[in-house]
């Protein structure tokens, strides 16, 4: 067994964690910005400054009762939150953070920061998220409750329309960058122009950057598209019947999803990894900064604006952000061709 | 499919029940029905004496506690026929008490309409203002939701030292807090695409419904009780009646910040005229107690101390109905009295009960997220439809 080989299994472990623990950071931070921006300081008990709360939420939720409704269809209703949390971790996989590394010699060959290279990273990123849906649709057919019922179609009407313009938000970029790998796709990214403004994706593909973003909070079934869900019509949807610990993978699915999409735009448009001053293989810091912020944004909306309508979603969806990316594609397709 | 929404349902404002035939997600019928909140009140009235009534009533429109009490206590006090004894003082602080709780009562529906409609942080906002109106109440009377600080032939007690700074502070904060909440809302495309249109009723239906208060006023009716029949003297106050045009959810939401705003110019005229120390009630001892220092030293005092907790007074057989403009809007007590200490009948008309009966009217034909949107704008309070 080579050095390489465990550190590559190493690598694995640790980004699995990782990912669990941004989570547990994800749902801290929501709760302690929520607070602040409606003017309450949050949790603050357990660990300083609530950084615990997470955990102490986990633990609760792991000594609840494991309800099943009777009328559920038992094996669809146990399958869909372990569908949500797989597809959400599987999709991180392919998502590079960092540049290469021998960690300081000690490889016989550099090893890249990401659990796998695939040339067609994108790709899979596109379709094992649309995985997920499966778990909230199950999720919403089988607890057999007209509530969850109603989530989870709304969650699949809505995650069809968007996927579109998320796709073809991601096809400019790919038009751009002449290829399907994210690791190829940041390094597009390296270099400056006029020595001030970094070669980001995001300054090629402004449009292109917000369609993405706002199909992505569609695709996240966050606020202010958060319908699948919404509480305050449809009770808890998809997950109204759900308790105990498969309640909490449904929670775990959405904020890796949320890390995930962020990710993704990060590697995208802001170019990963890449940044000034700091060294290249403290990169991942950069990349960590940078989906922070993307993280904060999506808290920030959630907890400002109001939550859309289902039909308006659907008619915004189709009507001005598809049109929209099609064109933006189109744009930057003709571009190219005609730059070169 | 039918989907039976509350009376456990997040927001169905305490126990409203709506029976929603759907089609996909569009309502194609509905049903209200209510009683899950029934506390036999009006009931439980007859075997209290008159003055024992007012803290039951309070807890009919919770939401707006003092304005119930003050539609019991006008009533009452018609037939008792005091009502020209009525210091100008005490009828400057109940103007001011029930603007006040105008205010308090719409901030809750803000906070909650904007939470169901998804602007969640809008409620922290509007509890965080009303919080300074409980804690004027909790001055008042140490009681924060249900102070029973207006009772008949007058109030309570007198004023707390330092009312006036408490109700100048919250006077002074609130018009920015005001502009806030309507930053955050009334331009914002998202709420407007949600609010606009929807739940409409027309002018006709209004009156056909028996709607009252900004549900009337938004449909352009311009009814409200202070101006139509003025109590209390509020034609002595200058102020506007705001209407809107639409009926739709929109325009409530328009209408009742601008009242809002009224509310507090009219805060602000009554604040001025009131001393900080006077009379607080009208002096007439067989119906209010006497002062406690006039109990310890007066024989008479003493008597009619005694009486007034123990026996009550007796009102003059006879009816009597003197609405209020209440946060919901015509709120009144029908009362009957055979002469006795005790109410033979009292019969509330709250205006909630009307918003209830036109729920279908306007829910019909919408999406669930719709009905949501139109429930909150109907500011229904369970506890005073059921009483």
């Amino acid at each position: 067994m080579s050095a390489y080989f465990i550190a590559h299994f190493l690598l694995i472990f640790l980004v699995f964690n990782m990912l669990v623990m941004s989570a547990a950071f994800m749902v801290w931070m929501e709760r302690k910005v929520c607070a602040y921006i409606q003017d309450r300081v949050g949790p603050n008990r357990v660990g300083v400054e609530g950084l615990l709360q997470p955990f102490a939420d986990v633990l609760k939720l792991l000594m609840k009762e494991e309800l099943r409704p009777k009328a559920a269809d038992a094996f669809l209703f146990t399958i869909a939150p372990i569908v949500s949390a797989a597809a959400a971790f599987t999709a991180f996989s392919v998502i590079p953070f960092g540049s290469e590394t021998t960690l300081f010699g000690l490889l016989d060959r550099p090893l890249p920061l990401e659990v796998t290279d695939v040339n067609v990273a994108v790709l899979v990123i596109f379709a094992i998220t649309s995985m997920g849906v499966y778990g909230i649709v199950l999720a919403g057919w089988s607890s057999n409750s007209k509530y969850s019922l109603l989530g989870g179609l709304r969650s699949s009407a809505q995650m069809i329309s968007y996927e579109l313009s998320y796709g073809l938000a991601l096809a400019a970029v790919i038009v751009l960058g002449g290829s399907l790998s994210l690791r190829e796709l940041v390094l597009n990214q390296t270099g400056y122009w006029f020595h001030v403004i970094p070669r980001w994706y995001i300054f090629l593909q402004p449009l292109g950057f917000l369609i993405y973003l706002t199909a992505g909070v569609a695709e996240t079934n966050r606020a202010p598209f958060d319908f699948p869900e919404a509480e305050q019509e449809l009770v808890a949807g998809y997950h109204t019947e759900y308790s105990s610990m498969s309640f909490a993978m449904f929670f775990l699915a959405e904020y890796i999803n949320m890390v995930t999409v962020s990710a993704v735009a990060t590697s995208l448009y802001l170019g990963g990894w890449l940044g000034p001053i700091l060294p290249s293989w403290l990169g991942w810091l950069w990349f960590l900064l940078k989906v922070l912020l993307l993280l904060f944004f999506y808290v920030w909306m959630r907890w400002t604006l109001p939550r859309y309508r289902y039909d308006q979603l659907m008619e915004f969806g189709w009507k001005w952000l598809l049109p929209a990316a099609v064109v933006n594609l189109i744009a930057t397709a003709a571009l190219v061709l005609w730059i070169g | 499919m039918t989907v039976n929404m509350g009376p456990q349902h997040p927001s169905t404002h305490g126990v409203l029940r709506l029976v929603l035939e759907l089609s996909g997600e569009v309502v194609v019928s509905a049903d209200s029905t209510i009683g899950f909140l029934h506390t036999g009140i009006e009931k439980t009235a007859e075997q209290k004496k008159w003055q024992q009534v007012i803290p039951l009533v309070e807890r009919m429109d919770y939401l707006g506690a003092q304005s119930n009490s003050l539609a019991f206590s006008l009533s009452v006090e018609r037939l008792l026929g005091v009502e020209a004894q009525m210091p100008e003082r005490v009828r400057n602080i109940r103007i001011l008490i029930a603007e006040l709780q105008r205010i308090a009562s719409h901030l809750v529906w803000l906070g909650t309409h904007a939470l169901e409609v998804g602007a969640v942080s809008v409620m922290m906002y509007c509890f965080r203002e009303r919080e300074l109106l409980m804690n004027v109440n909790e001055m008042l009377a140490g009681f924060r939701m249900f102070p029973s600080y207006i009772r008949i032939g007058g109030l309570r007690e007198d004023l707390p030292p330092g009312f006036h700074d408490a109700v100048n502070a919250f006077l002074a904060r609130f018009p920015s807090k005001l502009n806030e909440y309507e930053d955050l809302l009334t331009k914002n495309q998202i709420w407007i695409k949600r609010t606009s249109g929807v739940g409409a009723l027309s002018r006709e239906d209004t009156i056909a419904y028996g709607l009252v208060g900004p549900l009337a006023r938004a449909a352009g009716v311009p009814y409200d009780v202070r101006k139509a029949f003025p109590y209390l003297g509020y034609d002595t106050y200058t102020f506007d009646v705001p209407t809107g045009i639409n009926g739709d959810v929109y325009d409530r939401y328009l209408v009742r910040i601008e009242e809002m705003r009224q509310s507090l110019r009219i805060a602000e005229q009554a604040i001025a005229r009131i001393t900080p120390r006077g009379q607080f009630d009208i002096q007439d001892y067989r119906i209010v107690p006497p002062p406690k220092d006039k109990v310890y030293t007066e024989m008479e005092a003493l008597i009619q101390h005694f009486l007034v907790y123990s026996q009550g007074f007796t009102v003059p057989a006879g009816e009597a109905y003197i609405p209020v403009e209440g946060p919901r809007g015509e709120h009144g007590f029908y009362i009957v009295s055979d002469g006795s200490n005790r109410p033979w009948r009292i019969k509330a008309r709250p205006p909630g009960f009307y918003a209830c009966q036109a729920l279908p009217k306007m829910i019909e034909g919408g999406l669930i997220a719709d009905v949501i949107a139109v429930i909150g704008s109907t500011d229904v309070v369970m506890g005073d439809v059921d009483r």
